[in-house]
């Protein structure tokens, strides 16, 4: 790809991710393209005290949750997302709470949503706002006081300013 | 600003016992409180905090929202139907405004 000279730095990133996009065929070039966009993602300090005050110590685990974003986010103010979490959401075992936090946004919690088993489903939905490329967590509290964690990188193209 | 214009979508209709999704929107800046106006003055937060939606005077949702949240804030969730009965949605924003909305759900 040739590059002509005073391209922006915004525009050789987006030129990069359209190529990494095209690039599926290639896992090869895939891999490489996930792992630049690895080095970008930003993990702040509010972020990491969010999470630990969330998780008191505990392992989550993995596995249980869906979190549905877009892999690239063109604009970072309104970006789709929908969690569910694999529950019966039946009396005895059900999820009470999803929280949402942002690894790089200036405020790292995003939202909680309090849920019983009248949901009988555990998928909520909303838009977020992402300042930048980053991670998005979801938190889930299960009524037997055991928690569960996904997780979805988001490239994002035109941060949702100061969200 | 309050949060005005609130938007619900509901099924016509539903029978006890089936699971339904409701989708809520209300019209809100959602100011984050990190912008800054063209003087440098930071804009104050101004957003929905707290939204509740009951059924049948019974709390059946609830979320706490930031500013990572987008303007106009949208919230989808499912509910069982338990049996007939009216919705009751409140968004609670910064100045202490709520805004409620009702809606009867017609139960077949």
């Amino acid at each position: 790809m040739s590059r002509t000279p005073g391209i922006s730095v915004l525009n050789r990133r987006s030129l990069l991710l359209s190529a990494a996009g095209a690039a599926l065929a290639f896992p090869a070039w895939l891999a490489l393209a996930q792992e630049t966009a690895q080095t970008v993602v930003e993990r702040s300090k509010l972020f990491e005290d969010a999470m630990s005050a969330l998780l008191k110590g505990a392992t989550p685990v993995e596995g249980r949750i869906t979190l549905e974003l877009p892999e690239i986010a063109e604009n970072g103010n309104f970006v789709p997302l929908t969690v569910s979490v694999d529950s019966p959401m039946t009396h005895d075992n059900y999820v009470k709470a999803i929280h949402i936090l942002s690894s790089a946004n200036p405020v790292a919690r995003v939202a909680t949503f309090h849920l019983s088993p009248v949901n009988s489903v555990a998928r909520v939905q909303s838009r977020m706002r992402l300042a930048k490329t980053q991670d998005v967590f979801a938190i889930a509290e299960l009524s037997d006081g055991s928690l569960a964690m996904g997780t979805a990188t988001v490239k994002v193209t035109i941060g949702g300013c100061s969200s | 600003m309050t949060a005005t214009k609130p938007r619900i979508k509901i099924p016509e209709s539903a029978k006890a016992g089936e699971v339904i999704e409701v989708r809520t929107l209300v019209t809100h800046v959602m100011e984050t409180g990190n912008r800054k106006d063209k003087d440098g003055k930071v804009i104050a937060r101004e957003i929905v905090h707290t939204f509740v939606a009951k059924y049948a005077d019974q709390q059946v949702f609830r979320a706490e929202l930031g500013p990572g949240i987008s303007a106009n804030p949208f919230i989808a969730f499912s509910l069982k139907v338990p049996g007939p009965g009216t919705f009751e949605f409140s968004w609670t924003d910064d100045s202490g405004a709520t805004v409620i909305e009702t809606l009867p759900l017609n139960v077949v």
